[in-house]
C-alpha cells in the first residue's frame, strides 16, 4: 500500500469511540473501527483468541496461479452466526472451505497461513483431518444427500465414525437430528425411502441433519438457501436461529437481507481481500470502504 | 502439543475425545490405504500381464523373421538338366541341389553309406522350384557353377536357432545321427547365415515353415477391411446422424436403440452363423471369399461405429445447431452444415477402432470357411481367401515345431498394423481436440 | 464387366441429371434464384437421388438373388423323380451340374434328365451376366423420367430432396434391425430343423454330448448318430467363464477403483491408455497366449505338485480370458465411477469420511447399477468368446467342474462342428445352430440386463 492510500484512508484508520444507532431503534450499539492493511473491522468487543471458537491469520490460498485469498485474517466467535460476503468469485467459497480443509482433495490448491479452532492449528500435522471435519461440519451449496435412504443419509456419520452404540442409541441420534432440522415430522413415516427422492429444501435440511447427526462444533453453510424456494428458505433460517444455540455457524451468502435476518458478523470479501468485517448492522449500515458501500447500495436501494 | 490436548478440547468429553475413538481411527486409516494398495497392486498386475503377453510374443517369435541359408556352390550340371530350359522336371534341380551340399560337406558324388533323402531333408523343399525358376528366367545359366545361399529345411534352421534339443537319442531327435554330423559340419564351416525373412510378407501359406509366409493374408484382410470401410462408415453415420438428431423418441427408435447396443455386444462367432446361414446358404455368396467376410465384418461393425459415431454427434455443443436453426437453416442445412463437420473427425476416430477390431476379428470368419490353407491371394471378391488372424490361427495350430516361432511373428505383424490404425486414430482424435 | 459398366452408366446419367436440371430450374427462374422455391442445385440433388437409388436398389436385388434365383429355376427343369430325393443327394448332384455348366473336368456322365437341366443352367448363367443392365437402368430412367417432370419453379425440390435423404437414414438404421432379425431367424430354422432330429429334451437334460461324425452320403439323414445333450458343454462353458470373472472382476474393479479414484491425474494419463492397448489385442493373440505360454506352464506346474492334470486345462483358458476381460472391465467401471458426481465425494468428505471410506461407501454404491452392467457385459463376453477356447481349451465334452480337467465349451462345438465337412442335413452340423440359438439367448438376455442396469444408473445423474 502506497502512502497516499493511506493518507486518504486517514479518517478511516484513526480509532475511534462512537455510539451509533443505525437502525434508529433505540438499541445503540459501540464499537471501534481500525484498519489493517486491506481490512476494515469494526469492533464491538475485546476478545482473546483463547476465547474465539476459529480464527485465521494471513490465509492465501492459490489455485495454481490463481491467487484466490490475499491474506486474510478473520475470527469466529462461539454460538454466532457469521455470514461471509461479496461479489461472485471473490473466494467466499474457497476460504469456507478452507475452513474445515475441503480444498485439501482438490489437486492444484495450496494454502498458506494459520487456521486455528479452539487455538490449535487445523492444519498442523498432527491434526487428523477426520478430526477436523468430525468438529466441522459443513453443508453445500446444492444439496447433496446420498443415494441412500434417509436413515442411512443420517446414521452416515455416526456408524462411521463409531459415535453410538448400538442400533436403539442410532434411532435416536437419527432421530433427534431430524427433528433438529426440522424434518422428523415431514419424514417419520418414509425413513427408509431414498433421500434423493426428497423436495430440495427438504433435501437441504436433510443435509443439515445429516451434519448436525455428527454434533459438530461448527457448521459452515455454503449457500445454502440458493436453490431453493422462499418458503423453504424462510424454514432454513429459522433453522439456522436455532442452531446457533448450540453450534457455531459460518454461512456464505448473497443475500443481503437473509445476512440481517441470520446473522450476527459479517465479512465482506472483494477479489480475495477481507474488505470490511464487524457486527452485522455496522457492516451493511455504515460501510467505511467503498468497496463494500457499492455493493451495499446495490442491492439495499 | 499433542494430539490428546489438541482434540479433545471439545466441550462435555464427548466419544471422540476417548482412545477407542484414536484406535478405531487408525484403523479406518489403515483400511483406506489397504484400499489404496490393493488398486496400485491389481494395475500393476494387469501391466505385468501386458508385459508378459508381449514378452512371450517377442521372445518366442523375433526369430521367425529369420531364416538360416546355407552357402553353396551349385552346379547347373547339363547333363543333369538337359538341353531344354522350359521343360525340366523339378526334380533335376534337387539333385543339382544335393550335389552342392555334397561338394560343401566334401562327400563323394555317388552316395554309398548314406541315404541321398536324409541329404535332401537338409535343405528346403522349395529350393529345386527357386533353381527351376532361376534357370527358366535365365537359360544361359546352364553349365555354370554359381556361389548361392539358399534356405534350409525348417528342422535345420530350428536346430541352428537353438530351439532343437540336440543332446538327446536319435530316436527323439528330429535329426539323425548322420544328418546331425552335417549340420555341425555346415555350421563349423561357416557356411549357414541367419538372413532376414522377407518372404515372412512376400510369401502366402505352405506346409513347410520355412517358406510360409503372410502375404494372402494381409491381402486378404485389407481387402475385407476395404469392404468393411466402404460400406459399414456411411451406414453408420446415416443411422447415427438419424437417430442422434431426427428420429422421434418413441418405441420404435427405442427398440432400435436397444437393438444396436445389443448388437455390439453380440458374440461374433453368431455373427459366423448369420454368414453362414444367410450369406453362404441363402444367397449363395462364395464360400471363404472376401465378399462373404467382408459381409459378416460389416454387419459385426456397424453397431460399433454407430454407438461411436453417436457419441460423436453428442459431444457436439447444441449452439452450433441452434446457430445454424436460427440463421434459417433447415433441419437438414444445420445437421450438414455444423454439426457433422464438427463431429467428423470424432466419427472416423470411432471408425478406424472398429476396423482395427475387425482386422483382429477370427471366428466368424472360419465360420464361412476361411479354415482352409489357402496358397494365393484372392484375386477377386470372390475368390477363396484367407486373413492375418485366421493364419495365426491355423499356425498356431499346425504340428511342424518351425510354426510356433511364425505364428508370433505373425502375431508381431498383426499388432503392428492394429498399432498404426490406433496411432492414426489417436492422432486424428488429439488434432480434433487441439481445434476444438 | 457387365456390372462395372453399369454401375458406371448409373452414375453418367444421374450426374448428367444433375447437371441438366439444375440448368433448367436456373433458366425457369429466369436467371435468378428468388423466383425458386428451392435452390437450382437441388432441383438437381432430386433428379441424381431419384435417378441413382432406384438403379442402385435393383442393382442390388439382381446381386442378392441372381444365385439363388437361377439355382432354382435350375433345379425346376430337373424331373420329378431326381428332385424327390434327400437333400444332401441333391445338392452332391447339383455341384456335378454346376460342373458341366461350367464345362470344365467333369466326372462321369450326368443321370438321364439333369443334361439339360446343366444346358439351362449354362444359359441362365451368361444370360444373367447381361441382363443386369436393363434391370437396373430401366428403374433408373423411369426415375430420371418421373424426376425431371417435376422440376418447376414452385416445386420444393429442398423438401423433396430431404424427404429422400431422411428415409435413406432410417433405413440404415434399420439395418441394426435387420441384422438381428437376420440372426434370430437362420438360427432358428436351423436349430427348428434340428430339434425335428433329435428332440428338444434330450438336448436340454442330456448329460452327453458326442455328435458323431457327419458321414458322407449313404448314412440315414439325420439317423442317430450320437448324443446331443447340452449340459457337458454348459458345464464347460460355466467353468470356464467362472475362472475367468474371478481373475478379471477383482483385478478390473481394482483397477478401476485405482485409476478413477487414487491415481494422480498425472499416473492416470499414463496408465489409461496402457490398458487400453490390452483391450485393443485381438482375442486370437490371446489364444495363442494361452495354448502356447499359459498352458505349458500350468500343466507343468500342477504335474509337478503332482495333480492330475489334462492335456488342455480349463483353467489356462479361463485365467487368459479373464486376462481379455481385465480392461473391459476396467475400462466400463471407470466410466461408472467417474460419472458419480463431485458433490456426492465432497458429501462424504464433510461428514468425516476418509478418502478410502468416501470411495468404499458412497462413490462404489452410488455407482454399482453401472458396475454391475459392466460385470454382466464382461459375462456375455466371456460365454461367447471363441478364439481363446478353440486353441486352449479341449473338444471333449467333460461333466465336470475341475479346473485341471480338459473342457469343452459351446463356442468351440460350433466352431468345430461347423470348420470342415458339413452336411446342412445331419443332426451334427445342425445341432451347432441350436447351440447358436442357446448362446444368443443367453447373451441376449445378460446384455439386455446390463444395459437396463447402465441406463437406470444414467436416469439418476443426468
Ligand atoms: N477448484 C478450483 N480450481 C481452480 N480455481 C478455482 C477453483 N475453485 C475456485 N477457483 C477460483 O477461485 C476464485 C474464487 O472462487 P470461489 O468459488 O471461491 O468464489 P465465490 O466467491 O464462492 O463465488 P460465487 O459467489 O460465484 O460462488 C475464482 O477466481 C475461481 O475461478
Ligand atoms: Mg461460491
Amino acid at each position: 500500500m502506497t502512502d497516499t492510500t493511506t493518507e486518504m484512508d486517514g479518517n478511516v484508520a484513526e480509532l475511534r469511540n462512537t455510539v451509533r444507532d443505525p437502525k434508529g431503534q433505540g438499541d445503540p450499539k459501540s464499537y471501534r473501527i481500525s484498519k489493517d492493511g486491506e481490512t476494515t473491522r469494526h469492533e464491538d468487543a475485546a476478545w482473546a483468541d483463547k476465547d474465539l471458537k476459529m480464527y485465521t491469520r494471513d490465509v492465501h490460498v492459490h489455485y495454481g496461479d490463481n491467487h484466490a485469498i490475499k491474506g486474510v485474517s478473520v475470527d469466529v466467535r462461539p454460538n454466532e452466526v457469521l455470514a461471509l460476503m461479496g461479489p461472485s468469485g471473490c473466494g467466499k467459497s474457497t476460504f469456507l472451505r478452507c475452513l474445515n480443509r475441503m480444498n485439501d482433495p482438490v489437486p492444484n490448491a495450496r494454502i498458506d497461513g494459520t487456521i486455528a479452532l479452539e487455538g490449535e492449528n487445523i492444519y498442523d500435522k498432527d491434526y487428523d483431518v477426520v478430526m477436523v471435519r468430525l468438529r466441522i461440519g459443513m453443508v453445500a451449496q446444492a444439496p447433496n444427500p446420498f443415494p441412500k435412504s434417509i436413515y442411512e443419509n443420517i446414521a452416515f456419520g455416526p456408524r462411521l465414525h463409531g459415535l453410538t452404540d448400538g442400533k436403539e442409541e442410532l434411532d435416536e441420534v437419527v432421530e433427534n437430528s431430524l427433528r433438529r432440522a426440522g424434518l422428523w415430522e415431514e419424514v417419520k413415516d418414509q425413513l427408509h425411502q431414498p433421500g434423493t427422492n426428497l423436495s430440495g429444501g427438504q433435501q437441504q435440511r436433510l443435509c443439515i441433519a445429516r451434519a448436525i447427526a455428527n454434533e459438530p462444533e461448527v457448521i459452515l453453510m455454503d449457500e445454502p438457501c440458493s436453490s431453493l424456494d422462499p418458503v423453504s428458505t424462510n424454514t432454513i433460517e429459522e433453522l439456522i436461529m436455532e442452531l446457533k444455540k448450540s453450534f457455531t455457524v459460518v454461512i456464505v451468502t448473497h443475500d443481503m437481507q437473509q445476512a440481517e435476518r441470520v446473522s450476527d458478523r459479517v465479512a465482506y470479501f472483494h477479489l480475495g481481500d477481507l474488505v470490511e468485517v464487524g457486527p452485522t448492522n455496522a457492516v451493511i449500515r455504515d460501510a467505511q470502504d467503498q468497496r463494500t458501500k457499492e455493493y451495499v447500495s446495490g442491492h439495499i436501494g | 502439543m499433542t494430539d490428546a490436548t489438541a482434540q479433545g478440547s471439545a466441550p462435555g468429553g464427548r466419544r471422540i475425545d476417548s482412545d477407542a475413538f484414536r484406535s478405531r481411527l487408525a484403523t479406518r486409516r489403515r483400511k483406506g490405504a489397504i484400499l489404496k494398495y490393493s488398486g496400485l497392486i491389481a494395475i500393476c498386475i494387469a501391466l505385468a500381464i501386458l508385459g508378459t503377453l508381449l514378452f512371450s510374443i517377442v521372445s518366442q517369435g523375433w526369430q521367425g523373421f529369420l531364416r538360416t541359408n546355407v552357402e553353396l556352390e551349385i552346379t547347373y550340371n547339363e547333363e543333369i538338366i538337359g538341353g531344354d530350359a522350359e521343360d525340366i522336371p523339378s526334380g533335376a534341380f534337387q539333385e543339382i541341389a544335393r550335389n552342392g551340399l555334397q561338394k560343401a560337406l566334401g562327400l563323394p558324388p555317388e552316395a554309398e553309406d548314406y541315404d541321398p533323402s536324409d541329404l535332401n531333408a537338409l535343405i528346403s523343399s522349395g529350393v529345386r522350384y527357386d533353381l527351376q525358376q532361376a534357370v527358366r528366367d535365365e537359360p544361359e545359366l546352364i553349365g555354370r557353377t554359381a556361389q548361392l545361399s539358399v534356405p534350409v529345411s525348417s528342422t535345420m534352421d530350428m536346430a541352428y536357432k537353438g530351439k532343437l534339443n540336440l543332446d538327446v537319442d536319435e530316436g527323439r531327435r528330429q535329426l539323425s545321427n548322420q544328418q546331425l554330423e552335417w549340420f555341425n559340419q555346415l555350421q563349423d564351416d561357416g557356411r549357414l547365415h541367419s538372413e532376414f525373412y522377407w518372404g515372412l510378407f512376400s510369401n502366402s501359406d505352405s506346409r513347410s515353415p520355412e517358406l510360409a509366409g503372410l502375404w494372402a493374408g494381409i491381402v486378404g484382410s485389407f481387402v475385407m477391411i476395404g469392404i468393411v470401410a466402404a460400406f459399414a462408415f456411411p451406414i453408420a453415420v446415416a443411422a447415427a446422424v438419424y437417430l442422434e438428431e431426427f428420429a422421434p423418441k418413441n418405441r420404435w427408435t427405442e427398440l432400435v436403440e436397444v437393438n444396436i447396443n445389443n448388437l455390439a455386444a453380440v458374440p461374433s462367432i453368431i455373427f459366423g452363423l448369420l454368414g453362414l446361414a444367410v450369406f453362404l446358404n441363402t444367397l449363395g455368396f462364395p464360400r471363404s471369399s472376401p465378399l462373404a467376410g467382408g459381409a459378416v465384418l460389416v454387419l459385426m461393425t456397424l453397431p460399433i461405429i454407430i454407438i461411436a459415431a453417436r457419441s460423436a454427434l453428442r459431444s457436439v455443443p447444441p449452439s452450433y445447431r441452434d446457430g445454424a436453426l436460427m440463421l434459417g437453416a433447415s433441419r437438414n442445412q444445420a445437421v450438414m452444415k455444423t454439426v457433422l463437420p464438427t463431429a467428423l473427425p470424432g466419427m472416423l476416430t470411432g471408425t478406424i477402432i472398429g476396423l482395427a477390431q475387425a482386422l483382429g476379428e477370427t471366428a466368424p470368419l472360419l465360420l464361412i470357411g476361411m479354415q482352409a490353407f489357402v496358397a494365393a491371394p484372392p484375386e477377386g471378391i470372390n475368390d477363396t481367401a484367407t486373413a492375418i488372424p485366421v493364419q495365426i490361427y491355423l499356425w498356431a495350430n499346425a504340428p511342424e515345431r518351425g510354426f510356433a516361432e511364425k505364428t508370433q511373428a505373425a502375431i508381431m505383424v498383426l499388432l503392428m498394423f492394429l498399432l498404426i490404425m490406433n496411432a492414426t486414430a489417436i492422432i486424428l482424435r488429439n488434432r480434433f481436440q487441439k481445434r476444438a | 464387366m457387365a456390372l462395372q459398366l453399369t454401375t458406371l452408366a448409373l452414375f453418367l446419367i444421374a450426374i448428367t441429371g444433375f447437371v441438366m436440371t439444375r440448368r433448367r430450374a436456373l433458366a425457369q427462374g429466369d436467371g435468378t434464384r428468388r423466383n425458386l422455391h428451392s435452390q437450382p442445385k437441388y432441383h438437381g440433388y432430386f433428379v441424381f437421388l431419384a435417378t441413382l437409388l432406384p438403379g442402385l436398389v435393383f442393382l442390388g436385388i439382381f446381386l442378392l438373388f441372381k444365385t439363388p434365383v437361377v439355382n432354382w429355376l435350375t433345379m425346376n427343369q430337373l424331373p420329378a423323380e431326381l428332385r424327390n430325393q434327400g437333400s444332401g443327394a441333391l445338392s452332391l448332384l447339383f455341384s456335378r451340374i454346376e460342373q458341366h455348366a461350367a464345362g470344365g473336368q467333369t466326372f462321369g456322365e450326368l443321370p438321364e434328365g439333369a443334361q439339360g437341366a446343366a444346358d439351362f443352367l449354362a444359359m441362365a448363367r451368361r444370360a444373367a451376366t447381361w441382363a443386369i443392365i436393363p434391370f437396373a437402368l430401366f428403374p433408373a430412367a423411369l426415375g430420371f423420367w418421373f424426376a425431371q417432370s417435376r422440376v418447376q419453379p414452385t416445386f420444393r425440390a429442398r423438401n423433396a430432396t430431404e424427404k429422400i435423404v431422411r428415409g435413406l437414414m432410417i433405413v440404415c438404421a434399420t439395418l441394426a434391425v435387420l441384422t438381428t432379425f437376420g440372426i434370430v431367424m437362420s438360427v432358428l430354422f436351423e436349430a427348428i430343423r434340428f430339434f425335428r432330429m433329435e428332440p428338444i429334451s434330450e438336448f436340454l437334460f442330456s448329460l452327453e454330448w458326442n455328435p458323431g461324425t457327419a458321414i458322407r452320403e449313404g448314412q440315414a439323414a439325420g439317423a442317430d448318430q450320437g448324443s446331443f445333450g447340452i449340459a457337458p458343454l454348459f458345464l464347460g462353458t460355466l467353468l470356464i467363464a467362472t475362472i475367468a470373472m474371478a481373475t478379471a472382476v477383482p483385478l478390473g474393479l481394482l483397477s478401476a477403483i485405482y485409476l478413477a479414484e487414487l491415481a494422480k491425474p498425472r499416473v492416470r494419463k499414463i496408465l489409461k491408455p496402457m490398458l487400453e492397448v490390452l483391450a485393443g489385442i485381438p482375442t486370437v493373440v490371446y489364444g495363442v497366449f494361452a495354448a502356447l505360454t499359459v498352458s505349458p506352464f500350468i500343466i507343468n506346474l500342477g504335474t509337478s505338485m503332482g495333480f492330475d492334470v489334462g492335456a488342455k486345462v480349463a483353467l489356462a483358458a479361463g485365467i487368459v480370458m479373464g486376462f481379455m476381460l481385465i480392461p473391459f472391465i476396467s475400462s466400463l467401471s471407470d466410466d461408472a465411477i467417474t460419472a458419480v458426481p463431485d458433490k456426492l465425494r465432497n458429501g462424504a468428505y464433510s461428514m468425516g469420511a476418509t478418502h478410502g471410506e468416501t470411495i468404499t461407501r458412497v462413490v462404489l454404491p452410488a455407482a454399482l447399477p453401472g458396475l454391475v452392467g459392466a460385470v454382466l457385459l464382461a459375462v456375455s463376453r466371456a460365454i461367447g468368446e471363441t478364439m481363446i477356447v478353440l486353441l486352449a481349451a479341449g473338444l471333449r465334452a467333460n461333466l465336470t467342474f475341475n479346473p485341471l480337467d480338459t473342457t469343452t465349451t459351446v463356442t468351440v462345438q460350433i466352431a468345430n462342428l461347423l470348420t470342415g465337412d458339413q452336411r446342412f442335413d445331419s443332426a451334427k452340423t445342425l445341432s451347432a445352430f441350436a447351440l447358436g440359438l442357446v448362446l444368443f439367448l443367453v447373451t441376449l438376455a445378460l446384455n439386455v440386463g446390463a444395459l437396463k442396469f447402465q441406463q437406470r444408473y444414467q436416469e439418476k445423474y443426468d
